[in-house]
């Protein structure tokens, strides 16, 4: 339960004994032996049947390419290697990437009946059919790349000759940082707490250092009226002006409720532009508690300093704010500190 | 065994101590259900919301240690709104009414309040443990009142919590009389701590076994810490900034010289690195390392230390330790059984270098053979590294992959990572918890579906093509228990093609995907088992229910299994239908 999991997690970790073990490991009719990867055999797959239903499906899954992506440098016959140049679009016929699917159409066609017609039986069927199949692999066991090659490839970090020249090659892969990255919600999946406190250890080294602070820095922001608050990464902003900005984006649907509702078709328009009215107008001020507990006017002190001191962040009615912390004696504070 | 009197059948039972085992034999006839359920001392209730607490206490009255989980794993990275539940004042009121005989409680992703912890101090004159992970609303006045009430507290555990810091005294409000702490953890504690209540507190506990400190226990006290606890088997460093004067390094080392007991070493939030060969004397004897908050070491400082560590079997580290850093683990820690990398720059600004690889992660799998557990997060991955990866380490029962740019394909092919994860989870046939990340297709749904027969937890992020791959996993999966989904294109067709399936499982997360109010709406009306919540941000929504669009896409939907209905402490944006 617990991030810190109990040292002697004793598992046993359980072997599956599929039911299919039972399940005679000869070929049964129509099931054809491939291995994991279906490198060699090139020819063995029949390619009768799959054609015109490849065509369907053919954007989803791109069999052929998956299946060139296991073979290691090398080792791979040159016929596959001008397929993947060609980068042609899947073909599900040619070699099932699966062994385990003998007859594709049956499957394909079943999964299909699946979503068009919501019956579930069909996809069962084809499960049994996985599993029947599944027990042939399973006494191959040659789905793994032998150990030599598993290594070398590894330790190779060259790119490996046969990949295309008209893809992006590997230089282009690594994620060039953009000028300005979106930052998505809950991405990447760190918790808040852990992401504060590296932030914070950041902040306090870089003050010793110098060197630009980076991490994450979020505070609360709560809104009179509004019916739960939300979390900003101050760090995200560079001034007073992204970080209203922001702000009015995010409690604009507050501040309409209050109004009342307005026409449904301009009603975006009107909504920000009625935000920032508001707020200009000064019938919101937004306001700050810093470390001393004490509730300031935002605004008042160098960015800088704000995102050091601010704890939380709150929005009140203007009338509600009068006698709030003003300049003069925010910055007597500021100096305190410095 | 219906021979036997109920004494000796309890007696058996004594023995059955995982909740799930007990729950299974409660099953076996009406009278073991009756000796079973009075005979029960931990429950364990994994959604605070699949039950109250009347029929708990009902059913269990003479239980001693409860632990609760409220709100969605998702919600520790701000996907669920505040306000949105798992309150446990409900929980403690209800319990001390009963007069139920509490001793310990153990929450997870739960809102806390000071009245809460008041009510709880007061209410149960055994109590002894209480641990908080992951859980807010509560200050250090509300540690007071625990600290003051509870007069056989053992344990005080508090790990990754939101608490304010009112710079209080709670540690002064333990009594004179309180020597029974066997485990303490404030590390989370942002705000000031009177170093000499400390000392007095750990002075006065003979007992104390784990010390966890917060930034603000200077290096100085640290030693005389653990002057006084030489019996610590679990210690949690603060921090200390500056070098040490050779006289305070000194009583340092002294201090952790006569510490052999010590196994599980953590925190280091501000470390000067010159302090830390300090520990190297203890390093041998490390079962647990956890220098995930110590953004300050560089990696040739963890090597050091590192290096030294050969009994390990727990590693938590930041990715500044890079992949020579993992093949210097990889050689040493032939113990290793868990390993969590965390990304020392969360927003992808810099770029990192030092940052770990596929590479990292294939040294790691084949140098520990013990390895069961990992979460790792990088930059890049490669399906060549996951299949060797598969092939080194067969028993993974946890596998958590976290590639940082969503949608990343293999950086030297550009494929989709579908054959990688498709090794892994074929391989792996023990395998409990999946998390995928990384370009992937539906392809690796119906891997998943196919060989992760043993999988209860799935996390799935920006994955997939169409509603089949949600199919797959649902169809395939038949032990899936927790299911997370987030910005992947499954919708109606998939949520609703199995509803009896989700009374088998835990709960079901989706958010960001397609299905729509209309699939919800269908989803909820034959399932009076299920609640279904859609939480919408969008406010607007909620003003014009007359008008509302069947087709409109939900935000997020939340459904769990329950026995009791529909919950009533509902914040208004949250619609259950």
């Amino acid at each position: 339960m617990s991030p810190e999991e109990e040292l002697q997690s004793n598992v046993s970790v359980a072997s599956s004994s599929p039911t299919s073990n039972c399940i005679s490991r000869n070929t049964l009719g129509g099931l054809k032996e491939h291995n994991y990867l279906g490198l060699s055999d090139c020819s063995s797959v029949g390619s009768s049947t799959l054609s015109p239903l490849a065509e369907d499906d053919k954007a989803t899954i791109s069999l052929k390419a998956t299946e060139l992506t296991l073979g290691l440098p090398g080792s791979q016959s040159p016929v596959r290697d001008t397929e993947l140049n060609l980068l042609s679009p899947a073909k599900l016929d040619e070699k099932p990437f699966f062994p385990l699917l003998p007859s594709k159409d049956e499957i394909c066609s079943s999964s299909q009946k699946n979503n068009a017609s919501g019956n579930k039986r069909g996809f069962s069927d084809t499960m049994d059919q996985f599993a029947e199949a599944k027990s042939s692999v399973y006494t191959e066991k040659n789905w793994m790349f032998p150990e030599a090659a598993a290594t070398q490839s590894v330790t190779k970090k060259d790119v490996p000759q046969n990949i295309p020249k008209g893809q992006s090659s590997t230089t282009n892969n690594s994620s060039s940082p953009p000028a300005a990255k979106a930052q998505i919600v809950g991405w990447p999946p760190v918790r808040s707490y852990r992401k504060n406190t590296l932030a914070t250890t950041c902040k306090n080294s870089d003050e010793v250092d110098g060197r630009p602070g980076s991490g994450a820095l979020f505070v609360k922001v709560s809104m009179d009226g509004a019916p739960y608050l939300r979390k900003v990464d101050l760090r995200s902003y560079t001034n007073y002006g992204e970080l209203s900005l922001a702000l009015e984006k995010m409690f604009t649907t507050f501040t309409l409720g209050q109004c009342g509702s307005n026409g449904a078709a301009g009603k975006d328009m009107l909504s920000e532009t009625k935000l920032k009215d508001l707020l200009n107008g000064k019938d919101y001020v937004l306001t700050y508690e810093d470390k001393d507990g004490d509730w300031m006017l935002v605004g008042d002190v160098p960015w800088e300093m704000f995102i050091d001191v601010c704890k939380k962040l709150k929005i009140m009615k203007g009338c509600d704010a009068i006698g709030l912390a003003a300049a003069p004696r925010a910055m007597e504070k500021s100096k305190m500190r410095a | 065994m219906n021979y036997f009197p109920d004494e000796v059948i309890e007696h058996v039972f004594d023995f059955v101590v995982s909740h799930r085992d007990r729950n299974s034999i409660s099953l076996v006839c009406k009278s073991w259900h009756k000796i079973e359920r009075l005979s029960r001392k931990e429950v364990f209730i994994g959604n605070c919301y699949a039950i109250n607490p009347e029929r708990l206490i009902g059913r269990f009255p003479c239980l001693k240690s409860l632990t609760l989980k409220g709100k969605p794993h998702f919600a520790d990275f701000n996907l669920v709104p505040h306000e949105w539940g798992g309150f446990v004042l409900p929980w403690i009121e209800a319990l001390a009414r009963s007069r139920v005989g509490l001793e310990e409680l153990r929450l997870k992703r739960m809102v806390v309040t000071d009245e809460s912890l008041e009510l709880l101090s007061r209410s149960f004159a055994n109590f002894k443990s209480l641990v908080l992970v992951s859980c807010e609303g509560f200050t250090t006045d509300g540690l007071a009142s625990i600290a003051a009430n509870c007069r056989q507290l053992r344990e005080l555990d508090l790990q990754e919590n939101e608490i304010d810091d009112h710079r209080g005294q709670w540690l002064n409000c333990f009594p004179d009389s309180c020597t029974t702490l066997i485990s303490l953890n404030f590390a989370c504690l942002k705000g000031e701590t009177n170093v000499a209540a400390l000392e007095r507190l750990v002075a006065r506990s003979p007992n104390l076994k784990s010390l966890k400190l917060n930034r603000a226990v200077p290096l100085d006290a640290l030693a005389r810490l653990m002057s006084c606890a030489p019996q610590l088997v679990d210690l949690g460093v603060g921090s200390y900034e500056n070098e040490p004067d050779p006289e305070s390094f000194a009583k340092l080392m002294t201090a952790i010289e006569k510490c052999m007991s010590l196994r599980s070493l953590s925190g280091f939030l501000e470390v000067a690195p010159l302090c830390l060969p300090a520990f190297y004397p203890i390093c041998q004897n490390l079962i647990s390392l956890n220098l995930s908050y110590a953004a300050e070491i560089q990696g040739n400082h963890l090597i050091k230390l590192i290096q030294l560590c050969k009994r390990l079997q727990r590693l938590w580290i930041l990715d500044s330790i890079g992949d020579k850093g993992l093949a210097v683990v990889a050689a040493t820690c032939k113990e290793l059984q868990e390993l969590r990398v965390f990304p020392s720059d969360v927003h992808g600004e810099e770029d990192n270098n030092a940052a770990v690889t596929e590479v990292g992660l294939v040294a790691i799998s084949a140098g520990c053979p013990k390895l069961h557990s990992i979460l790792y997060f990088c930059k890049q991955m490669t399906n060549a590294a996951l299949i060797a990866v598969a092939k080194n380490c067969p028993n993974f029962i946890r596998f958590r992959l976290c590639i940082l740019e969503p949608h990343k394909p293999d950086h030297i092919t550009s494929q989709s990572l579908d054959e990688g994860f498709g090794a892994i989870v074929q391989a792996c046939k023990g395998l409990r918890r999946l998390s995928v990340s990384g370009l992937l297709t539906d392809q690796v749904f119906l891997y998943i579906g196919m060989y992760a027969e043993q999988l209860e937890m799935l996390s799935i992020a920006f994955a997939g093509d169409t509603d089949k791959g949600m199919l797959y996993v649902l169809n395939g999966c038949k032990k899936m228990r927790k299911l997370e989904i987030r910005d992947s294109p499954f919708g109606n067709a998939a949520l609703l093609a199995d509803v009896g399936r989700y009374e088998t499982m835990r709960s079901l997360w989706m958010s960001s995907c397609e299905v729509t109010l209309g699939g919800c709406k269908r989803l909820a009306q034959n399932s009076p088992r299920l609640n279904v919540e859609i939480i919408n941000e969008n406010e607007n929504n909620r003003m014009e229910q007359n008008e509302e669009d069947e087709r409109e896409k939900v935000d997020k939907l939340y459904l769990y299994r329950t026995v009791v209905g529909t919950r009533k402490d509902a914040p208004p944006y949250v619609r259950i239908l």
